[in-house]
């Protein structure tokens, strides 16, 4: 396990800036999630460290060593696939075992044997070994491409939403599984998806990326609560958060703020403005309320027992409230 | 109310479809039958009229084709009693064998410069059309166009300048010669196949490989080969059939070392007469090997043909 940095990687394909002036560093035994929207470079930053791409500018260090003229096989990663990218030509069992039997690592078989066991065993999938790799559900491929990386131990696992092509129940499954191989492994994760629980619930750190720029990275926490940019903010939450203009609540406000941010949590019911309520949607341990505030729309949580009815009114204030300027950058 | 399926075939329409296709089967198999039946036709009964479909099998037509024979005097004949079984059946006609024919040299040639060929088309067209498939080329369209361009005329249009040009590189009549003839006019056929069939292969399993520790061509060795096996079995096929019936290069290039059975089958008609039984004999010992060839791989030729026509 190591530390990998970005230095100022820049990468792009004819017109396009997949990364642009990318700074990352990934610590040793940290879990970080790069989370953005399709086409944000998320990928491509994967793919740069993994050697399948070339930065046109900067440079990429792997346990304190740049790695620029290395091959991928040089570099000592692990890559999970999101499309699975499975050898259809062998078993279940040789898939697994095919990093082991690299030239470069030139595993003996009983160790191989030994360990393609243990990671079937982690993965549930022990029945399935002698398998051909194409006579398998799309979840079992998914389980099958992260233990082919599991089978090793390499410098970081750089895994491109591996869970997406999952179903909630195995999605959730497997979230906790990837945590507790994280947590008794040690082992450094580079981890891309574009669903904000997998980043919440799994991360050491979070970096966001919009357009090929790190906008920001922090913990989830820090990035939850203290956003950086409406961006930011809008990606962490679910409901989104409330963007409302400036000065709706009559509150204080620095200056030059252009929009008030409010979590759906950070909306104290009872005083300050009336709005009307459209819709109340129970979901069973809390009741989210739809409501109208003059023409803006507004999403609150009240509690799961609520007497509220459409058509009634209520008053909110904010608590906490997030400002922004003009350009969408945090301000307060 | 019987159930019905719109995408299932009914029973009557199955049964038409299988009918039409065991007819047509049978119609083709018709002239390939009649060789076989030839061939163990003695030369009367081959050229009888009516044709013979019931007749005394004889081996008469495979003894001629792999033997050279002389007329004997009746002196010689009693003096020197028959030595086996082929020996009696040549006797009927006052006749000794003195040797093998030039038959078996000829479909050794065959069969040397036919599979050589072939694995020299392949060899050279899957790493071309890998080259293509995966690597940034410069003006790689053009390439591509010009290599199938290669076959838009008909290769004996070129036979009077490769004829001049192999007998001052002196590969007339060898071996190499045919070889690099066949495997240059199968070439074009290989990369383009080949080539469809590497690009249908994702990425993404090379990719893998070489973050699973495999250099590029361990790669290419072990994961795209093992996928690409349907089109190379497939094309191998195309390039063998091509390069074992060619017969006019075979006449042009060929006479003493390197002759074909091809243009070979063809010269028995002159010896000692029209033995037919000996043509159709070489003609279906000829056939031969294709043909296990051919059914070996069909399940990958199956594939070949329709190659392309669904997508996935």
């Amino acid at each position: 396990m190591a530390e990998v940095q970005l230095h100022n990687v820049s990468k792009s394909f004819k017109s396009t800036r997949a990364v642009i002036d990318m700074n990352l560093t990934v610590p040793d035994g940290a879990f970080v999630v790069l989370l953005g929207p399709t086409g944000a470079g998320k990928t491509t930053t994967l793919r740069l460290i993994a050697g399948l791409e070339k930065p046109d500018s900067g440079s990429v260090q792997i346990a304190g060593r740049d790695v620029a003229g290395e091959t991928p096989a040089q570099r000592d990663v692990a890559m999970v696939f999101q499309q699975y990218s499975l050898y259809p030509h062998l078993t279940v069992r040789d898939n697994l075992a095919f990093p082991l039997r690299s030239p470069i690592l030139k595993t003996p078989e009983d160790e191989i044997t030994r360990k393609v066991n243990e990671v079937a065993e982690v993965l549930h999938i022990p029945h399935k070994l002698d398998n051909k790799a194409t006579a398998l559900s799309g979840g079992e491929m998914q389980r099958v491409s992260i233990g082919r990386a599991l089978v090793r131990d390499p410098a970081i696992y750089l895994m491109d939403e591996p869970l997406s092509s999952l179903d909630a129940k195995l999605r959730a499954d497997l979230r906790v599984e990837l945590k507790r191989i994280h947590a008794e492994l040690a082992a450094t994760l580079l981890y891309v998806t574009h669903d904000q629980i997998e980043a919440m619930t799994m991360a050491t750190h979070v970096g966001v990326l919009d357009e090929g720029n790190l906008v920001q990275f922090g913990t989830p926490r820090e990035i939850y609560e203290n956003p950086a940019s409406t961006y930011v903010a809008a990606r962490l939450g679910q409901p989104r958060i409330n963007l409302l203009p400036a000065g709706t609540f009559d509150e204080d406000m620095p200056p030059n703020a252009h929009q008030i941010g409010l979590r759906p949590e950070h909306i104290a019911h009872g005083t300050g403005k009336a709005a009307h309520v459209v819709r109340v949607e129970h979901l069973g341990d809390q009741t989210r309320l739809h409501l109208k505030l003059g023409e803006h729309d507004v999403i609150t949580l009240t509690e799961a027992h609520t007497a509220l009815q459409p058509g009634e009114t209520i008053q909110i204030a904010p608590r906490n409230p997030l400002f922004f300027d003009a350009a969408g950058v945090r301000i307060a | 109310m019987s159930a019905y399926s719109i995408t299932e075939p009914s029973g009557r329409s199955k049964w038409f479809a299988g009918t039409l296709v065991i007819l047509y089967a049978l119609i083709t198999m018709i002239p390939l039958a009649w060789i076989m039946l030839t061939g163990f036709k003695s030369p009367a009964d081959a050229i009888s009229y009516p044709p013979k479909v019931l007749f005394e099998p004889t081996l008469e037509g495979y003894v001629n084709l792999f033997t050279t024979r002389t007329r004997q005097t009746q002196e010689f004949l009693e003096a020197n009693p028959p030595q086996n079984w082929a020996d009696e059946i040549v006797r009927d006609y006052d006749m000794v064998i003195v040797g093998p024919s030039k038959f078996g040299e000829r479909f050794l040639n065959s069969v040397i410069i036919g599979f050589g060929s072939t694995f020299l088309s392949i060899f050279l067209g899957t790493l071309a059309a890998y080259a293509f498939s995966r690597f940034k080329i410069p003006l790689a369209d053009d390439l591509l166009f010009f290599i199938l361009s290669t076959r838009m005329m008909p290769p004996i249009a070129v036979a009077i300048p490769i004829f001049l040009m192999y007998r001052n590189l002196g590969l007339s009549d060898t071996h190499l010669g045919m070889i690099l003839l066949y495997t240059a006019v199968n070439i074009s056929l290989a990369v383009w196949l080949l080539k469809g069939f590497i690009d249908e292969i994702p990425r993404e399993y090379e990719e893998a490989a070489l973050i699973d520790g495999y250099t590029r061509f361990q790669a290419f060795y072990k994961v795209v080969l093992p996928q690409a096996a349907t089109g190379i079995a497939s094309t191998a096929i195309f390039c063998l059939i091509f390069a074992w019936n060619e017969y006019a290069f075979a006449v042009l290039l060929t006479s003493a070392t390197a002759q074909t059975a091809p243009p070979f089958i063809p010269t028995i008609i002159g010896v000692g007469g029209l033995d037919w039984p000996a043509v159709a004999a070489g003609a279906t010992i000829f056939l031969l090997p294709v043909m296990i060839f051919t059914i070996l791989l069909r399940k990958h030729l199956l594939r070949g043909i329709t190659f392309g026509a669904v997508r996935k």
